[in-house]
């Protein structure tokens, strides 16, 4: 059984379908008490970082979130926002995130690209917003490995994680320049990109995420 | 690199599709359940689902029609016509639809926009703008409610306006166009493309793939809705849908 946490930052209502499609069974929870007892975590979220934090401290959820991972070893996979906020800070907001991962989220920065990056047909636009090929770091050869031609996510995104120890980097993507879309550390893994919007591709990362035993 | 996306825009008309000329003559398509289903198992990049009869017959919006199509499909799917409040904002995300249209609330009630995108964050809100040129004028403008209502603003406020908004992302429809398997008008794209940092979504006149590259390389589109292409066989013949191969666009649009 995989539990959703719903902090009302976004479609979980997606999740739940592609977790089912594969053959499992999710639910979906929203108190301190359900996080502790569950068995595999899944933490989304779309939306502003603070309002994320917010949500956070008061639904009582970052403490037992904390305690579950640290604690407790449950398996624990955040999506977009939910990624971010396990990092320790973000331009985006001045509140303290999960801090269970290193690192810092950023806005994408394209002041020192080229001029053909910056108009006409190939400028780059924010949000990073559609389809993207991801690379798997040196690091990665355990669970999610994923395999494909054309291994591509769906990203919807302004900010982006930066100054992730390389030991923590799971998989990166190119906009404008590299970024890491892709990390773990211990029993937490998070990914930027929407593998519930992802086809073929995101079934293969649920089912992995599925087999952690 | 990422790619640029190229996506079916259906339009729903009470459970089934249909697909119109300039926004007349509908042709009745298929059940849009099955059709979307098939869609999924084509891969394709996103959909865009708009519910014509909702927004114009002031119908409320197919909650449980919509939870069947985003169940059953694993990409992104956005979702126009008849969303008029904060909970409709709501049950749509719910449902797990990732993007919602909104076109007469834009400017009806453009607070509600901006409400919903402070709560679901920009990327989640699009801006649909249907634009013919008015009969009496050469200018262009925009019609709301399937092309019923004109509104008396030039491009250039609207473009203020959605830049005060701050939509996450704009389709752009020419109505003239709509069905016609003519090609895009790719200057109105490029237009809003060359004046907007978000992504833009060209819609109506698509008929070739050439049209697709067009209107990437000219109109500097970062997306590609097509209609009729998706639905017909070719112009003026039977119901098929169908899609281009991922790999037929990639080379097309030079996405590697």
């Amino acid at each position: 059984m995989i539990s959703i946490i719903d902090c009302q930052m976004g479609n979980i209502g997606s999740i739940v379908n592609i977790i089912k499609h594969i053959g499992c069974e999710a639910q979906v929870i929203s108190s301190p008490e359900e996080v502790l007892n569950a068995e595999k975590l899944i933490f989304p979220g779309v939306g502003h970082w603070d309002n994320g934090v917010e949500m956070l401290n008061k639904s009582g959820l970052k403490p037992a979130i904390i305690k579950a991972v640290n604690d407790l070893n449950i398996p624990l996979m955040g999506i977009c926002l939910g990624m971010q906020l396990l990092f320790e800070s973000s331009d985006e907001g001045s509140k303290p995130g999960l801090g269970l991962i290193p690192g810092h989220v950023k806005k994408f920065d394209f002041d020192e690209l080229p001029y053909e990056l910056l108009s006409g047909p190939n400028r780059l636009r924010i949000p990073h917003m559609g389809w993207n090929e991801v690379k798997s770091t040196e690091k990665n050869d355990g669970v999610f490995n994923l395999s494909g031609e054309d291994l591509s996510f769906y990203f919807v995104h302004s900010y982006h994680a930066s100054g992730v120890p390389k030991e923590f980097q799971l998989l990166t993507c190119h906009y404008g320049y590299d970024f890491v879309c892709g990390v773990n550390k211990n029993n937490v893994w998070g990914f930027q990109f929407h593998p519930e919007k992802s086809h073929k591709f995101g079934m293969q990362l649920f089912k992995k995420f599925a087999g952690i035993s | 690199m990422l790619r640029k996306r190229v996506m079916p825009a259906l339009l729903l008309d009470g459970q089934g599709l249909v697909k119109t000329v300039k926004f007349k003559d509908p042709i009745y398509i298929g059940d849009a359940i099955n059709s979307c289903r098939i869609y999924n198992q084509m891969e394709v990049d996103e959909l865009v689902l708009f519910d014509i009869r909702a927004s114009t017959r002031n119908l409320p919006i197919q909650f449980e029609l919509v939870q069947q199509v985003v169940s059953e499909c694993f990409m992104p799917i956005c979702y126009g016509g008849g969303v008029k409040n904060l909970s409709d904002f709501r049950k749509l995300f719910y449902l797990g639809v990732e993007k919602v249209s909104v076109s007469s609330l834009i400017f009806e009630n453009p607070q509600v926009i901006k409400d919903a995108i402070q709560i679901y964050g920009a990327q989640s809100i699009i801006a649909t703008l249907d634009i013919s040129s008015s009969f009496f004028r050469k200018s262009k403008q925009i019609y709301l409610y399937n092309g019923r209502k004109r509104i008396r603003k030039p491009l250039d406020e609207v473009l203020l306006l959605l830049k005060e908004l701050g939509v996450g992302e704009v389709i752009i429809n020419n109505i003239e166009r709509e069905g016609t398997w003519e090609g895009f008008d790719c200057n109105l794209v490029k237009f809003f493309a060359d004046n907007l940092s978000v992504p833009v979504v060209a819609l109506g006149g698509a008929g070739t793939k050439e049209d697709i590259k067009k209107v990437v390389n000219e109109g500097h589109a970062s997306a590609v809705a097509i209609g009729s292409m998706a639905v017909f066989q070719s112009k003026g013949m039977g119901v098929l849908i169908k899609f281009p191969k991922l790999k037929e666009l990639k080379e097309l649009l030079g996405n590697k």
